[in-house]
């Protein structure tokens, strides 16, 4: 169990995390989500007491890191994977980080063989993929075998093959009652291990749920559909009570209605339609609204900021009014599934 | 917001690990750190060329009076050796940067914090295994070198047990301090190419000063900068004959004891309240 208490960490006058307080409970893989920038690693780093935060604090298990004698039986990191000295042998990189901890050399072995590095344990790991160093650094986190696990965007640099293999590594994990902390700044990717999610934006805390909660408020459906009348369709639908929005190519968005209703509504009144489908905006989407609009859904209110927005103008076709383009105002509305 | 988690009540069975949990201390750390300077080349590296540096420089200035003309009658002959040590003084303020801004070159820094968070003792642990690396290679060194010139100039009278003993103990011990003064500006900068700068300079520095303060008022300043520099308090502790002001006999090694005392409480200091 990680606990975080009011943690705030300032550079200069720069609020890079922002009175964070949340927890991380055992047994299940916690997401930890933000937009690049948004204070993640600062966070993670403030975990491990490698920054000192400006003010608030983090126990681990009701303690500050720093009291942990043997730190890398409580909490293992993947922080960095190139965080190791490249002119030592993946196996003696292990070894100086057991030895520290008093576990034994047996166990280096043990891990090397879990991440698959066991043939190029002799190998100076400068030489190493970023694949390879990223499962160099998980060998590193799972050492002390510890019940904490933490990594900083683990899929970074892993082919198709290692990220499956991460996915059900950290999954197995969490099985085994330890409490996994990941971070990422991909939804889609956090959506298929996460089962609680943390989400952060400038810093400040905008979500703590599950994840079956987040999908279930954030995934907006509408019906999206396509005609040689538009101008007809669109009073239609009007008059029918839905809000219908122009997107591009002509076709016209309507939330809250079935792909039924519409269909019907169009035969009633002869509208010719070239087409119609059921969307699901995409969780990508409806986390990249809730950053976007950080500043707007801080969490110390009691909004939820869950909702995802109306159809107004949607992500990518308009900036926010109340903030400045921070996640790529190039982004488009895809509606791509996850 | 309503967090559904909140109810789940009791959490799941926390693991355990089979791995029995022994209190690490400071013998662990020093484990890990003689792990970690042995395992990289550039120490060996390091070593190797500081060898051949003290060996070699030292035989050659031996066979070289030997087969001169020179009168030696009454020189200390170990002193002969003080030109491959200074030279080797490169090597060991090298290493000792090294030690500890390769961790903050690679990243590896946060990893070795991670693993053991009491900074202080990260730090005791590298300065002690360093030292004792530095002092004992160039007490060996020190020791075979001053041997094979006595016995290549044997017209020379032979050294006291005095100077026996500064000549590689005090010798050692000196190089040793002034490795770890490296060490510790190593913590100070974190940037390997800056801090061997910045030590070069520390050696080299005061004398080039010297050479051009030849001022009249100034000359006092000149003569101390002169007697305080370290090849010049390295070459005292070889011979401190007709040696009238700055440090004499054993003082060099207190003096770069203290400094590097100094230097490294300010780099606990440091350590201990910066962000890695």
């Amino acid at each position: 169990m990680i606990e975080l208490e009011g943690l705030s960490k300032r550079f200069g006058a720069k609020v890079a995390v922002d009175r964070l307080s949340f927890q991380v409970r055992p047994g299940v893989v916690t997401g930890f989500l933000g937009p690049n920038g948004a204070g993640k690693s600062t966070t993670m780093r403030m975990m491990l007491d490698l920054d000192n935060p400006t003010s608030g604090s983090v126990r681990i298990d009701g303690r500050h890191y720093r009291e942990l004698a043997e730190p890398l039986k409580y909490i293992g990191a993947l922080l960095d994977a190139k965080a190791m000295h490249g002119g030592r042998s993946a196996y003696n990189n292990l070894l100086c980080l057991a030895q520290a901890n008093r576990i034994p050399a047996s166990r280096v072995s043990e891990v090397l063989d879990i991440v698959g590095l066991t043939a190029v344990a002799r190998k100076k790991s400068k030489g190493f993929s970023l694949g390879m160093g990223q499962r160099l650094g998980i060998a590193s986190a799972l050492l002390g075998d510890p019940e904490i696990l933490m990594f900083d965007e683990p899929v970074n640099g892993l082919d198709p093959e290692g990220i499956h293999w991460i996915r059900n590594l950290m999954k197995q994990l969490a099985a085994e009652g330890r409490t996994i902390f990941v971070s990422s700044h991909l939804m889609s990717e956090m959506a298929l291990t996460a089962d609680h999610l943390i989400v952060i934006g400038q810093g400040r805390l905008l979500a703590d749920t599950t994840m079956a909660a987040f999908i279930q408020e954030n995934s907006r459906s509408y019906a999206r559909v396509r005609s040689p009348q538009p101008e007809r369709l669109r009073d239609l639908l009007h008059t029918a009570g839905f809000t219908p929005v122009e997107v591009a190519g002509g076709a016209l968005e309507v939330d809250g209605a079935s792909t039924e209703r519409l269909g019907e509504l169009a035969a009633e009144h002869g509208v010719v339609l070239h087409e119609l489908s059921a969307q699901r905006a995409s969780l990508e989407e409806a986390f990249m609204q809730m950053t976007a609009g950080s500043v707007e859904y801080h969490a110390h209110g009691t909004s939820d900021p869950g909702r995802s927005a109306p159809p107004g103008p949607r992500w990518g076709e308009g900036p926010p009014a109340d903030t400045g383009p921070r996640w790529g105002a190039g982004g488009g509305s895809g509606t791509e599934g996850i | 917001m309503t967090t559904p988690h909140q109810q789940q009540g009791a959490p799941v069975a926390s693991y355990s690990s089979p791995i029995p949990v022994r209190k690490a201390h400071l013998g662990d750390a020093l484990a890990s750190e003689w792990t970690k300077i042995r395992s990289v080349r550039s120490t060996i590296w390091t070593l190797s060329v500081m060898a051949v540096l003290i060996v070699g420089i030292g035989l050659l200035i031996a066979v070289a009076l030997n087969s001169s003309e020179a009168d030696i009658a009454n020189e200390q002959v170990l002193f002969f050796g003080f030109f491959g040590v200074l030279l080797a003084s490169v090597c060991v303020m090298t290493l000792g940067v090294l030690t500890v801004a390769s961790e903050y070159g690679t990243g590896m820094i946060r990893t070795t914090l991670t693993a053991c968070p009491s900074r202080s003792r990260v730090l005791t642990a590298k300065a002690l295994v360093f030292f004792l690396v530095v002092f004992v290679s160039t007490l060996v060194l020190t020791l075979v070198v001053g041997a094979l010139q006595v016995s290549i100039l044997d017209t020379a009278k032979a050294p006291t047990n005095e100077e026996w003993f500064r000549s590689t103990f005090g010798v050692s011990f000196f190089l040793a301090s002034l490795g770890l003064l490296s060490l510790a500006v190593g913590v100070l900068i974190r940037h390997s190419a800056g801090a061997i700068t910045a030590m070069i300079g520390v050696v080299l520095l005061p004398m080039v000063v010297a050479m051009f303060l030849a001022v009249e008022s100034l000359a006092k300043v000149q003569e101390a900068l002169f007697d305080y520099s370290i090849p010049n308090q390295l070459g005292v502790l070889y011979t401190d004959a007709g040696v009238d002001s700055g440090p004499q006999g054993w003082e060099p090694v207190w003096i770069m004891t203290a400094v590097a005392a100094a230097a490294l409480a300010g780099a606990y200091a440091v350590l201990n309240s910066r962000d890695v």
